[in-house]
């Protein structure tokens, strides 16, 4: 049973590409073509692992904002909401410092962006701890309110009059842009990603935090009478998940946009849900799903373009996926009820 | 009358026509959202259903010339989704917001996908009553144009009301979102509840989504529905799960929707996004309240204890 683990989730994924093999070639098109298509757009040359791994990055950021919470029984879905403040700050940030230098100009927009979108799942946790408000819906509104805030200030007072098509405040300057990493077309952002789940991941396994932090997720009575304070642990790893989808919002301000403008709401946060969930919230198991996820919406173009499909059938493989990884979960419940399996 | 103050009927009155036409979609995703929260359980995923009931509801109506048949085979595929997701949810360890957030994905993914040709016929639309035939100032005729579709909701607000409140099926219903434990006492089959509750709720919101494609704003488009299906969740907390505060949140939330664009009109451009939020912001400070008072919130009880 030791490979359990790794067995049902892939049994999952292999079963849900028979399925869209199936419903494209309902479709009409040539269902094997098709996942040569996506493997070649995705995995199959540099050139597609790059994207792949550029797709990947804000992805990994965003599954943190939920998989961290998760750990303390929360389900926090405001990854959407905390790009969007990261990003709007990053881009501040980035204008503020615009006539210092790249390295103290990225370092303020990380940091502004980190803090924005930590205070903004901060305060979800806190509200849940403090005034016992339900997380996932906060966090839900919240995705709400900071959207409308960053559309009423792209459109109003931060408004670059040049943007015309698309309301976007002011360049952060050509100079100030994340750079790539080595000779390859991959942004910083991947590293942060990955840099960020490993760090996570220690963090959680290997410090007292992280046993306070699995103790208050196991048993928050007991851990209350062995003197752990509960709330300040809550508002803790909520403010760092929401830390890590802000710094999401800041690598596409500063990596591939230049601005904040609303391209920030482009999903990135919701799927960082489900990829969370289909890790398991294991931040080391983040990665992969990241990037499998990262690979299916490069290659969705190829895809499109291959086959005369429509845009959306990445989408329709990415929805199949999730669906039948998040059935898995029951399989690995029954294994559990039959053979005292421990998940 | 001066300048201004018709300036300003003119706001109004746009804002009680987008309170009725804005707010329709968000009327039936809420009730059916308030349907199956009331049985314990949240589905996330009636965005889905919307923009699913939006594509099936164009593409029948354009094929068999028959707008009704669109609003049913809209609500159609609304039960099969909300079918799929009670069937995952009552596995083991399966999570419903997860679920709910996939079904998002994959309802809009397919609509887009199946819906793709259906970009540039044109399907019937629904029919309305013109209840402001009285009047001669066209702006107040075109917002008491009231569409079929919202009657019925306004209908079946008081109606479902009366459903929780007095009949043996609405018993059944509540039983099971307040107790697992009492609903089985009862001798209710507590998955069977939740996933009929959930498929009605589904039908709802499918149906809403007809609304969109077939009346107002008309069509069928990738950008038709600007999020109604996920606010219904907010909705219905906001409404504190009862069906008539439902009718009149959708009422507020549409009319709040219709408040940016037509201050536009009048030549007020920005500051309206922050209108936008209003209803969120709204819902947040009632959670906040709701829960600091004691006053009992009208969560159901399994909803309630997670």
């Amino acid at each position: 049973m030791a490979f359990a683990p790794f067995l049902i989730p892939l049994t999952a994924l292999l079963l849900s590409l028979a399925l869209f093999g199936v419903f494209v070639s309902l479709a009409g098109a040539d269902a094997l073509a098709v996942y040569h298509s996506i493997y070649r757009g995705a995995f199959g040359t540099w050139f597609s692992w790059q994207n792949t791994l550029v797709s990947a990055a804000p992805l990994m950021l965003t599954a943190l904002c939920t998989a961290l919470p998760a750990r303390l029984g929360l389900i926090v879905i405001g990854g959407e909401g905390a790009v969007v403040v990261g990003g709007l700050a990053a881009a501040l940030t980035g204008l503020i410092l615009i006539d210092t230098n790249a390295w103290l100009a990225l370092t303020g927009m990380a940091l502004a962006a980190m803090l924005a979108g930590g205070l903004l799942i901060g305060l979800v946790g806190w509200l849940r701890h403090s005034r016992n408000v339900n997380e996932t819906i906060s966090s839900l509104l919240f995705n709400y309110i900071s959207i409308a805030i960053l559309s009423f200030l792209v459109i109003g007072m931060l408004r670059d009059p040049e943007t015309l098509n698309k309301p976007s405040t002011h360049h952060i300057g050509e100079t100030h842009m994340l750079g790539a990493l080595g000779e390859t077309s991959i942004h910083w952002g991947f590293a942060y990603g990955v840099i960020a789940c490993v760090i996570l991941w220690l963090l959680f396994k290997r410090t007292t935090f992280g046993f306070a932090v699995d103790m208050i997720g196991g048993n928050v009575r007991a851990a209350r009478l062995s003197g752990l304070s509960v709330g300040r642990n809550i508002f803790l790893v909520c403010l760092m998940g929401g830390a890590a989808a802000g710094l999401a919002g800041m690598v596409e301000v500063a990596a591939v946009h230049g601005r904040a403008n609303t391209s920030l709401n482009a999903g990135y946060g919701y799927e960082g849900i489900l990829i969370a969930f289909a890790a398991r919230h294991h931040p080391l198991a983040i990665i992969p799903m990241a990037i499998l996820f990262g690979g299916i919406r490069a290659a969705s173009g190829l895809m499109q373009r291959d086959h005369d499909l429509p845009d959306a059938t990445g989408l329709v493989l990415q929805g199949m996926i999730f669906i039948l990884l998040l059935a898995s979960e029951a399989v690995f419940a029954r294994l559990a009820l039959n053979k005292g399996f421990k998940a | 009358m001066s300048g201004e103050e018709s300036q300003w009927l003119t706001v109004l009155i746009a804002v009680l026509g987008g309170a009725i036409r804005v707010g329709t979609p968000f009327l039936f995703v809420s009730l059916g959202e308030c349907l199956t929260e009331k049985s314990g359980r949240i589905n996330l995923g009636l965005e889905g259903n919307l923009i699913m009931g939006a594509m099936a509801g164009y593409g029948v109506a354009w094929i068999t010339g028959s707008a009704w048949l669109g609003v049913l085979a809209a609500g159609a595929t609304g039960v099969v989704l909300g079918f799929v997701h009670a069937l995952l949810c009552q596995q083991p360890r399966v999570n419903d917001i997860a679920v709910g957030i996939a079904l998002m994905i994959l309802g809009t993914g397919l609509a887009f996908f199946i819906g793709k040709p259906l970009i540039q016929p044109t399907a019937p639309h629904l029919p309305a009553l013109h209840l402001g035939a009285w009047s001669d100032n066209p702006a107040l005729r075109a917002a008491l144009e009231i569409n079929a579709l919202f009657i019925v909701g306004v209908l079946l607000a008081p109606a479902m009301a009366w459903f929780f409140r007095s009949s043996r099926w609405g018993l059944a219903i509540r039983t099971v979102g307040e107790s697992d434990d009492a609903a089985r006492a009862m001798g209710l089959n507590v998955n069977l509840v939740r996933m009929l509750a959930t498929m009605a709720g589904g039908f709802l919101a499918g149906v809403g989504g007809a609304f969109l494609s077939l009346y107002y704003p008309g069509g069928w488009s990738e950008g038709l529905s600007s999020g109604q299906g996920l606010m219904a969740v907010a909705l219905v907390i906001f409404a504190r799960w009862d069906p008539m505060r439902c009718l009149y949140a959708s009422l507020l939330f549409g009319g709040a929707g219709a408040l940016g664009p037509s201050l536009q009109a009048v030549g007020v451009t920005s500051g309206y996004y922050l209108f936008n939020a209003a209803p969120y912001v709204l819902t947040l400070i009632l959670m906040i309240a709701a829960s600091s008072t004691k006053v009992r919130s009208g969560m159901p009880g399994s909803l309630a204890a997670r």
